[in-house]
């Protein structure tokens, strides 16, 4: 019952939508919305998927309430923004497009490639797909190596001052240069996206591991733990909780690395999309991308926590 | 005198003779325990009863393996200690409980560790999570359990590998008054059921009379042995009785002068 309940809320958004476009757009919208839509369709699935038990526990009076005080937050700024604008016209709709104008272009531009070459859907993939390339790596590298940091100290005197030296100098600031080694395509951006991310996923992985308390591996010692079963067993999951903060961190920062990087050096996506519309003063896409760069960055987020919650069962999580 | 004596250094599991450890400070060497004697016979419920920081709980820690001695000599079951071992099972004041693992996973870890089979460990552990009292509780987290249950849980955990010594570093320290009576009666209780050599480290001298085969009163920082008493009293001991409360002032008047 409860995964019946959860279901049938998806194709309801779905069908909402399918209604919804073709009203304001071209014909070729079906495929693209499917195509692009498909990460945050999916998103949402598993979302609504995890979360059901504790969603279906809680109390129905309470769960109302909790949404709709979610939900104004989000309303009264629209409607603040509508009344700024709309109504009362504190600036003409060529500089700062109301609420009801940029749900409009919203809508076009999931299916209109103008002014910039591409959809929506097209230019969101496009960050994402970046975004996620050097974000993973980013991770692969960044957590194992943090771990290893704060575990032996061989390691951490021979990487520490290269990490050290790197770690101030900000993402854009590798940009000219490896515009200059790469050129413009995806590789200079993920390299920029790769080095955030693991500067904060070796950072919160070591303080993880630091965080390991002389007890415990004394629990372990006296039940005769390997040194890699004491790593394993009870240093990294006594760190996990913090590896997953890094995670998040990471996820975050590699997203606004992107944008930034795009809005510098790219040909596509959705920081390549707000850089075109200044050029030729189109506020309103300009916004519809600013939403979307929001919308995708909480949903990353809210999806990890979502891992983390089942991952470190007993640890920060309250049950 | 001397036949006892003789007696009981032979089926002594624990001894430790003229032990010392001094920790090294920017001040200079900070001696903790000097000259130390202790011999611990089989199935005996021994307490060191000191003052605050005077080292009891080095001492355990020395007897446990996690730290070496300075000088003198530390032997158990006739062997030099040089590392933790599971025949020496520890319970922490802080109960070092992992946090990601429920009851169940705690108490079998030890034999995890051992190489035991899945069935074969959890029945185990399920035996000794009886004996502390925590059936019903074997899937929760150690956050979802009171401070009293997780005493249980670190007293299970140690007593799962069946250990021959049982070192307990002031295990109901963090407990509140009435918890710690109860605490007290149900390892007197267990300990009963399931007889072992208990090392036990407290500064509260009702729970070392309540629980003692033997007292060794301790001297302050650096901590050596005092004085010696064999608690001959029945079994479970009545905290009001007159014999109690004369031993009770008489070991409080010798810590009164130590200090």
């Amino acid at each position: 019952m409860q995964n019946g309940r959860a279901v049938t809320v998806i194709p309801r958004i779905y069908t909402d939508l399918q209604i919804n476009i073709p009203l304001c757009g071209a014909n070729p919208v079906r495929e693209t919305l499917s195509q692009g839509f498909l990460n945050v369709e999916f998103a949402i699935a598993l979302l609504l998927f995890s979360e059901r038990k504790a969603w279906f526990k809680m109390k129905d009076k309470r769960k109302i309430k909790y949404l709709c005080i979610s939900i104004l937050s989000v309303l009264a700024v629209i409607v603040i923004w509508y009344i700024c604008i709309d109504m009362v016209h504190m600036k003409p709709e060529t500089v700062f497009p109301g609420p009801v104008k940029v749900f409009r272009s919203f809508m076009d531009k999931l299916s209109t490639k103008a002014p910039d070459g591409a959809t929506l859907q097209a230019h969101l993939w496009a960050s994402i797909k970046v975004a996620l390339f050097g974000y993973a790596l980013g991770a692969v590298i960044g957590v194992p190596l943090g771990i290893a940091m704060a575990w032996n100290k061989w390691v951490d005197r021979f990487v520490r001052p290269l990490f050290d030296l790197i770690r101030p100098i900000p993402g854009l600031a590798w940009i000219p240069m490896f515009i200059l080694l790469f050129g413009i395509g995806i590789t200079s951006k993920a390299l920029v996206i790769f080095l955030g991310a693991l500067i904060a996923c070796i950072v919160n992985s070591y303080t993880g591991i630091r965080q390991t308390k002389e007890t415990h591996l004394w629990v372990g010692d006296v039940f005769g733990a390997t040194g890699s079963q004491k790593l394993f067993r009870i240093a990294i999951p006594t760190a996990l909780p913090m590896i997953f903060t890094g995670l998040r961190v990471a996820l975050g920062t590699s997203w606004t690395a992107l944008v930034a990087a795009e809005l510098l050096a790219s040909t596509k996506g959705l920081g390549y999309m707000i850089q075109q519309a200044r050029a030729i003063s189109r506020p309103d896409i300009i916004i519809v991308g600013m939403l979307a760069i929001g919308a995708v960055g909480a949903v990353f987020d809210a999806l990890l926590h979502l891992v983390e919650v089942k991952v470190a069962k007993g640890m920060n999580v309250k049950n | 005198m001397s036949m006892e004596q003789e007696r009981g250094i032979e089926n002594s599991i624990i001894e430790c003779a003229g032990v010392c450890k001094s920790f090294g400070t920017p001040e200079g060497e900070h001696q903790v325990i000097k000259d130390f004697n202790l011999q611990a016979k089989e199935n005996e419920f021994l307490v060191l009863f000191g003052p605050g920081q005077c080292g009891k709980t080095t001492m355990i820690n020395l007897i446990a393996g996690f730290e070496k001695v300075s000088g003198g000599s530390l032997k158990f079951m006739g062997k030099e200690v040089t590392k933790p071992d599971p025949s020496r099972g520890v319970v922490f004041q802080s109960t070092a409980l992992f946090p990601w693992m429920t009851t169940m996973g705690n108490v079998e870890y030890g034999l995890k560790m051992a190489g035991v089979k899945k069935e074969e460990r959890q029945k185990r552990a399920q035996n000794y999570i009886n004996l502390v009292g925590l059936q019903g509780f074997e899937k929760s987290y150690p956050v979802q359990l009171s401070g009293g249950m997780r005493q249980r849980v670190g007293i299970a955990r140690a007593y799962c590998n069946e250990p021959k010594v049982m070192l307990m570093d002031e295990p109901f320290g963090a407990l509140d008054a009435q918890t710690r009576y109860l605490m007290q009666e149900e390892l007197q209780r267990i300990w009963e059921a399931e007889k072992r050599t208990v090392i036990f480290v407290t500064n509260n001298i009702e729970e070392a009379l309540y629980l003692a085969d033997r007292i060794l009163v301790l001297t302050n920082c650096p901590a050596t042995v005092k004085k010696e008493y064999i608690i001959g009293l029945p079994r479970p001991r009545n905290l009001v009785s007159p014999e109690f409360l004369a031993l009770r002032k008489e070991i409080t008047g010798i810590m009164d002068s130590t200090l």
